[in-house]
């Protein structure tokens, strides 16, 4: 789905409205002035997407159709059927592969940046394995743009796609840019359940499915029967009982920390008990088959192929997991990190969301940075121009390659007995125990020791084979997954002082007497951003957060 | 369950592959084709051995990296991407068969991963409309009839896999280039470049070497996104229209006759 402020509904939506309801839906803690950008850009966006040709979903009168979405109460969001942002996708890629035809863009498939150049406090450059073939090259220009999304994966199991990683960012940190807010993590509710050991990704369900299906539990974690026997009486539908006014529609946040504390209380369901049932039986009674196919009959396809289960006749399994990640390189207004001549687009930035992104504004981030903020803002740096050549023997670049060379070197020859996919699950799934839906100060100082000790074990005992100078699919992911760790690790120290509930970040010592999200405006009114402190500590640099517009209120869904 | 497979091992592109086979004990009927491939190159590293190179990336089938031959069946026994097939499609003992997509134009880099570039220069010969970031006029000006946006959407569905070409007898990418000639086609934004359009997606497809259209239909057997066969007959008509009248009736777009005449050799093949 894509949000724009169109109004085509006249029913009094404004770039004003977009902006509100982006700024507390992120729990007050974006930058006022970057929202309203957003806002402003997000009109545009649709008209730039329909001239390339994506095919929005359209009425009989042939215009757009717009739908509501994910807690907002005007009807802005653009769609294409389930597929929206792959058909955004395309729509860039298209446009994309027109400048390689007219030799304005050239293209290096298959090629991972592994290191930033600095020169002069600039970056003026990169370096880039070629993963087919191992060869190391180096790239140099006025300026770099990283647009190369979020960290998801650090979680291990997410809904991104499994290539997804940190290392772009997290290589341009290590040279100096700040990273920001590197905890706010958005965990979304409904996904389907991790079914074994050897679950690679997690497959997000869409939102829509809880317009028309209920949640629910056994009341008794003791009840193992069959979900459609089980009668209505021993059934516990714990959003509408907990949230009698929004029910099963409560924000992400909300309905992914409830489904964890009822399985918590052992009242899962499916294997492991990690899952809530998602029913479908009253909408089918009310509505009949048919409307319910026409409606979410993909998503029901999709959940049967994947579980061999029919949603028709038994209710759907739920749980949360990893879908985006609200954190990222800290950028100016500009979209510039704090390294001159860097920039951050996108999910790898993170400027707009704060701590708890909306259904919907990934995609009109992602666009609006790439097609109308930055074509106009990294102009200004480019005037500062030209800059002097760097040639490939400039110390700064020597040092780079040599950096990448070693690190691929020190990888492949510890040959030890773990393999790489072994750790990242570990990682993983101490950054889901300690830094996931709930956070506490002894949690994540225990994961921080366990992070830490793995890290260690990780340079000693893993197990890398083959040889750089060849597709080494291993060697690509050693190398994320060493990244990953000291990420899991910062993520950790950010969460540990972030004394405060947020957005998508709940600290159990900061909460309302009823179990709600509990912020601290006057301590933690901030956009923390880290400095890499090498051996050292991380140095904290706090970004004061000020509305000027937007009063600052406790959300309540109750 | 306990299966075997027999899977096709190529160091790189120049090197000769072969067949090799492995058992793979104790794996659930609920693991997609892909984690038994996760769970064997694990098994393989501890034991000292290069593990299996595929690709794959969304795992929700979207994205299009995953495909290969199972079976002799591009994406394997279900009409869906090889992410999204599972186990319990098998019966425990199968023996199974593992090869990447076998086409020229996609030569392997190793073991079950093909480079599937040149369908990204069939794209930059046509496959889009050029629309120069901040010009666009209001999204609503121009209004579509959701029959026509219905059935672009059902095109623009391909995610690009590769499977038509590796079904394909010929080794045509026909469907892979109908489905976006019909998706930009039928589209109003489309028409302006409707006809030069098809005829550079035509000449390119040739060019990388896919075999010509025979009308087989293999291609919509395993396409994983059902893009209609009818997308080929919608390609065939733009492309005659275009090279015999030179699209007059549309006379902004048109390219000139002129102009196709020299290409028609390589279009047509005569």
């Amino acid at each position: 789905m894509a949000r724009r402020a169109k109004n085509y509904r006249n029913d009094g939506d404004s770039v004003y409205r977009l902006f509100y309801d982006t700024v507390k839906g992120g729990d007050f803690r974006a930058r006022e002035s970057n929202v309203y950008r957003l806002a402003e850009v997000s009109v545009e966006i649709i008209d730039q997407c329909v001239a390339q040709g994506v095919p929005f979903a359209r009425e009989y009168g042939g215009l757009l159709d717009n739908r509501s979405f994910g807690g907002v109460q005007v009807s802005r969001t653009f769609y294409a059927r389930g597929q929206t942002g792959q058909q955004l996708l395309i729509g860039a890629y298209q446009a994309l592969e027109r400048q390689i035809a007219a030799e304005t863009v050239a293209m290096h498939t298959r090629h991972e940046m592994l290191e930033l150049i600095v020169v002069d406090g600039r970056a003026r450059g990169v370096v880039i394995r070629d993963m087919v073939t191992g060869g190391i090259e180096t790239h140099f220009a006025d300026a770099v743009v990283l647009a190369t999304g979020g960290y998801g994966n650090v979680f291990y199991l997410s809904t991104n796609a499994v290539g997804c990683n940190v290392t772009a960012t997290w290589r341009a940190h290590r040279k100096g840019a700040y990273f920001a807010n590197p905890c706010f993590t958005q965990i979304h509710p409904t996904c389907i359940p991790v079914s074994g050991e050897h679950q690679s990704k997690l497959t997000l369900m869409s939102e829509s499915l809880r317009n028309d299906g209920r949640i629910w539990v056994p009341k008794s974690g003791e009840d193992k029967r069959d979900p459609r026997k089980i009668p209505e009486q021993d059934r516990d539908y714990y959003l509408e009982r907990i949230y009698p006014s929004f029910g099963n529609l409560v924000p992400r946040d909300i309905a992914s920390r409830a489904a964890k504390n009822v399985c918590d209380e052992g009242r899962g369901v499916g294997p492991g008990g990690l899952g809530v049932y998602l029913d479908f039986a009253d909408a089918i009674a009310r509505l009949g088959r048919p409307a319910v196919e026409a409606k979410y009959g993909n998503l029901f396809s999709m959940y049967a192929q994947i579980t061999g289960e029919d949603p028709y006749q038994t209710p759907m399994r739920i749980y949360p997991a990893v879908h985006y990640t609200m954190g990222g390189l800290w950028v100016d207004y500009d979209l510039q990190a704090s390294i001159p001549g860097l920039y951050v687009t996108g999910e790898a930035n993170f400027s707009d969301h704060g701590a708890n992104r909306l259904g919907a504004s990934a995609l009109m981030q992602g666009l609006a940075d790439g097609y109308f903020v930055l074509p106009n803002t990294i102009n200004d740096y480019l005037a500062d121009g030209p800059f002097p050549k760097v040639a490939e023997s400039h110390p700064a670049a020597v040092e780079a390659v040599q950096a990448v060379r070693a690190r691929i070197d020190k990888l492949l020859s510890v040959n030890g007995s773990r393999t790489v996919d072994s750790f990242h699950k570990e990682l993983g799934r101490v950054m889901w125990d300690y830094c996931g839906m709930e956070r506490s100060e002894e949690g994540l100082r225990k994961a921080l020791n366990r992070i830490r000790e793995l890290k260690k074990e990780f340079w000693s005992d893993v197990r890398v084979l083959g040889t750089n100078e060849e597709l080494n699919q291993a060697l690509e992911r050693a190398g994320r997954v060493a990244d990953f760790f000291e990420l899991g690790e910062l993520m950790c120290i950010d969460a540990l002082v972030r004394r405060e509930s947020c957005g998508g970040h709940f600290r159990v010592e900061s909460q309302t007497p009823d179990g709600e999200a509990l912020r601290d405006d006057d301590e933690f009114a901030y956009v923390s951003a880290w400095e890499f402190g090498g051996d050292r500590r991380p140095v904290l640099h706090k970004e004061p957060l000020f509305y000027e517009y937007v009063e600052m209120k406790q959300r309540s869904y109750k | 369950m306990d299966i075997t497979l027999r899977v096709w091992r190529q160091a790189n592109s120049r090197a000769k592959g072969k067949m090799a086979v492995y058992k793979v004990n104790d794996i659930s009927e609920h693991m997609s084709f892909l984690e038994v491939l996760d769970v064997l190159n694990e098994r393989l590293t501890l034991q000292g051995e290069d593990p299996i190179a595929f690709d794959s990336d969304c795992r929700e089938g979207i994205c299009g990296m995953c495909g290969v031959v199972i079976n002799g069946v591009a994406h394997g026994p279900q009409q869906t991407t090889t992410c999204q097939l599972h186990m319990r499609s098998f019966s425990d003992g199968d023996v199974i068969d593992v090869e990447p997509w076998r086409a020229d134009p996609f030569p392997v880099i190793k073991d079950l991963v093909v480079d599937r570039s040149a369908f990204d220069r069939i794209i930059q010969a046509g496959g889009y409309i050029s629309a120069p970031t901040g010009t666009a006029p209001d999204a609503h000006a121009t209004p579509v009839p959701k029959r026509d946006a219905d059935r672009a959407f059902d095109a623009a569905t391909c995610i690009s896999c590769g499977a038509c070409v590796a079904a394909c007898p010929n080794g045509s990418a026909m469907l892979f280039t109908a489905a976006k000639i019909t998706h930009l086609g039928l589209l109003p934004q489309g028409q302006p470049e409707r006809y030069s359009r098809v005829v550079g997606m035509v000449a390119q497809h040739d060019v990388e070497g896919f075999g010509g259209c025979t009308n087989i239909g293999e291609c919509t057997a395993v396409c994983p996104k059902e893009i209609p066969f009818e997308t080929i007959s919608r390609l065939n008509r733009d492309l005659i229209s275009a090279l015999t009248h030179g699209g007059s009736h549309w006379p902004k777009a048109a390219p000139r006759r002129d102009e196709l005449e020299e290409e028609e050799d390589d279009i047509i093949g005569f």
